[in-house]
């Protein structure tokens, strides 16, 4: 079969089994989108900025754990891209992102539209090519997918020149079905040796812990990550990125730990004798002061990237494996073996961990006159039946959905944990429903955040995607507001939020539903409105949340574990 | 410490600045790096001094495995290795200096590769230290230096190849 290199593309694309592409055309990608235009296999979705495609392609990703995959043209199209492919970058989120570029006789001579997009993502991809032959576009877009997936996964990005893409010069074509490449052999099975030493280890415990992260959730290991703890009986955390990937409301799970973690779970880490960290890494926002992180533990780590390990924190039993691949390896070992946990030990630490537990860390004021934000997401937990999937934005809003939506299913938080995008959660909402038409999506956001890809609201119009926008509106930048109370003595140096628009009135302005809620009464009726009454629509809903409730309990900067505060009242101020 | 470390890359346009790239964006020391291709000509050779901490040194050896384009690599220092640099060094040579330049180069084992009326060109392969003593020897001004980073290698049956 000869083809042309937008042939190829397409083509390619429809063998991998894309399901979606989205993207924006400009001038080095025409011939691609005309033969775009050729076909219907591919569906391709119209943002109305290049971030929103790639935040759209990676909620796809972290939603079904297939590949996202972005078209966007040279110069301005990629640097639009980058926010979200660093975004990708940072959580190991699996994307393919097509950029064009000039023509090859224009590269490097600042021609229009011209940028070096292999240089300017190269910090933020696991690789990135440039494809300057015809003859290696297929299976240069092969290795992308193949490296994209596998392994620690991350985004990769191929810069097409505009001439490779020709539509009158064309090659054979056939599918590679798959690749080789020498430098890149990503580790899969543990050590058996190590293994067995993790497991000597685990069941010699007084006071375990099991941590786990984002690695859970790309492994797919989620079912062996349950048998492994309840076989057990340890308590576990998980990190922002793992949130979902174990029971929310299982007994043995404790909450999220780090930064806006339960006092219980930061308490268990710091208290512990044996850490089984499990796809994990370490990241600041968990480990608090590395100084005081876990003094009593002897450290176990399950990760598939060997510079993971002891980046942050020396362990004591290094694995380098799949998360999946591992942990039935440990299920297996545990099965055969005739020691169990010590019980009478294990019975002693649960009762110091119910302690912990009773200091009920999340308590807010329920009987404020004003919207409290926990009361929305305690109430969008209770209507959306916990089952939801639920994207978020960046910042205080994050955090209490992080606390309080108990994600009992895997995939369906979807945050940008490492980066800290604001401006993700609406278009990455809009991969999530699109892989998912008929189930709940919820954007819990901010009005600071929500604005930063608020355009994509048209693009929700163009495609009927119904949404559930869960704007918690405090007219502030909530988590900068917060920190520069507690660290700038209440200089609320530009953290505020003037000039709002109407977002009621924005809202319908795309065609879409807008809701007001003043009251804390009023929370949960318009929650029901908006996922029963107007299932098939986006909702707006516009919460006017109390504007000086902060996120506890909070570890500052430079604090362990265990010095965590609890509220406004530990900080010595109420 | 001093390390020098060995890679194997892929001879691909691009990847010595994934490479490069790595040093700044993670804020770890390049001392000198030297690349060329190999006798495989899909592969270049990069000899990269560093220096850090263990636990910095580990992990560049892992960043650096991680990079898509490195196929290989080894610390020489952890073993018995050779390390060679070559120095190429211009200097002015006016009457009585010239006999004294001439006898330096032949002490040190270099070779003077040009000569006019007023100059020496002397080329000069050593270890690093070997070469700073002869600039220090050097009485005569020195007009210009080229030298070529370290190149290494090592000792024995072992080598490094895919």
């Amino acid at each position: 079969m000869k083809l042309s290199g937008s042939e190829i593309i397409i083509q390619f694309l429809q063998d991998e089994g894309v399901e979606y592409l989205f993207g924006y055309p400009g001038g080095a990608v025409l011939h691609i989108y005309d033969e775009l235009y050729k076909q219907n296999k591919i569906k391709h979705i119209l943002v109305r900025h290049e971030q929103g495609a790639t935040h759209a392609a990676d909620g796809y990703a972290r939603a079904t754990g297939k590949p996202g995959v972005v078209l966007v043209t040279s110069g301005p199209g990629a640097t639009n891209a980058v926010t979200g492919i660093a975004t990708a970058y940072m959580d190991s989120i699996p994307m393919v992102i097509i950029t064009g570029q000039v023509a090859t006789q224009y590269i490097g001579s600042d021609a229009f539209q011209e940028v070096d997009s292999v240089g300017i993502t190269r910090p933020c991809v696991k690789h990135n090519f440039l494809v300057k032959r015809l003859e290696d576009m297929a299976e240069t877009l092969k290795k992308a997918f193949y490296i994209a997936t596998t392994g620690r996964p991350g985004p990769v990005v191929v810069d097409i020149p505009k001439d490779v893409t020709a539509p009158n010069i064309k090659i054979d074509y056939q599918y590679p079905d798959q690749v080789f490449m020498r430098s890149y052999n990503p580790t899969v099975k543990g050590h058996p040796k190590q293994a067995k030493r993790a497991v000597d280890l685990i069941l010699s415990a007084k006071r375990p812990m099991i941590y786990t992260g984002g690695g859970v959730i790309l492994s797919h290991a989620e079912q062996e990550l349950i048998e492994f703890t309840q076989h057990l009986g340890y308590p576990i955390t998980n990190t922002l990125m793992g949130l979902g990937s174990y029971p929310g409301s299982d007994k043995q799970f404790l909450g999220m730990l780090g930064m806006h973690g339960t006092y219980e779970a930061n308490m268990a880490m710091h208290e512990c004798d044996v850490l089984i960290a499990i796809g994990a890494r370490f990241d600041d926002r968990v480990t608090g002061d590395t100084e005081k992180f876990c003094p009593h533990a002897q450290i176990i780590h399950i990760d598939i990237d060997p510079s993971s390990i002891s980046k942050n924190i020396r362990v004591d039993v290094p694995i380098v494996g799949d998360v999946k691949t591992v942990l039935s390896g440990f299920n297996e070992e545990l099965k055969s073996r005739k020691e169990k946990p010590d019980q009478k030990a294990l019975a002693k630490w649960w009762d110091q961990i119910g302690k912990w537990k009773a200091e009920d860390c999340l308590q807010y004021d329920r009987n404020s006159s004003l919207i409290k934000p926990q009361l929305v997401i305690e109430k969008l937990y209770e209507v959306t039946g916990g089952d939801a999937f639920v994207t978020s934005d960046v910042g205080q809003h994050q955090m209490f959905a992080a606390q309080f939506y108990k994600f009992n299913k895997t995939r369906r938080w979807i945050n940008s944990g490492g980066l800290g995008t604001m401006g993700f959660g609406l278009p990455a909402a809009m991969g999530v429903q699109l892989a998912f038409p008929n189930e709940k999506v919820a954007c819990v956001t901010g009005e600071a955040s929500i604005q930063m890809c608020i355009q994509e609201l048209s693009t929700c119009m163009q495609y009927e995607l119904p949404i559930k926008i869960v704007t918690l509106n405090n007219r502030y930048m909530g988590m900068v507001r917060q920190w520069q109370e507690f660290i700038y003595e209440s200089r609320y140096s530009h953290s505020y939020m003037e000039a709002l628009p109407d977002f009621v009135k924005l809202a319908e302005s795309y065609g879409h539903i807008g809701i007001q809620i003043d009251k804390p009464s009023d929370v949960e009726d318009a929650l029901k409105e908006a996922f029963d009454k107007y299932k098939n629509r986006l909702v707006f809903l516009n919460f006017i949340t109390d504007q000086s409730e902060n996120v506890y309990p909070m570890i500052m900067t430079g604090q362990g574990h265990h010095e965590m505060y609890l509220s406004s009242a530990s900080r010595g101020l109420a | 410490m001093r390390h020098i470390i060995s890679i194997l890359l892929e001879n691909e346009s691009g990847a010595l600045s994934r490479v490069a790239g790595l040093f700044t964006a993670r804020g770890y020391n390049i001392e000198s790096l030297t690349v060329a291709p190999t006798e495989d000509a899909t592969l270049s050779r990069i000899t990269l001094v560093t220096s850090g901490s263990e636990e910095v040194i580990e992990q560049i050896k892992k960043q650096l495995n991680k990079l898509v384009d490195v196929v290989k690599l080894v610390d020489l220092t952890e073993g018995e290795h050779i390390e060679r640099e070559m120095m190429m060094i211009k200097v002015r040579t006016n009457g009585k200096d010239r006999e004294e330049v001439r006898r330096l180069a032949d002490i040190f084992r270099g070779r003077i590769i040009d000569v006019t009326d007023s100059t020496y060109t002397i080329e000069l392969t050593g270890n690093g230290a070997k070469l700073d003593a002869f600039i220090k020897a050097l009485t005569a001004p020195i007009l210009e230096t080229v030298r070529s980073g370290v190149a290494g290698i090592l000792r024995g049956e072992k080598a490094l190849h895919t």
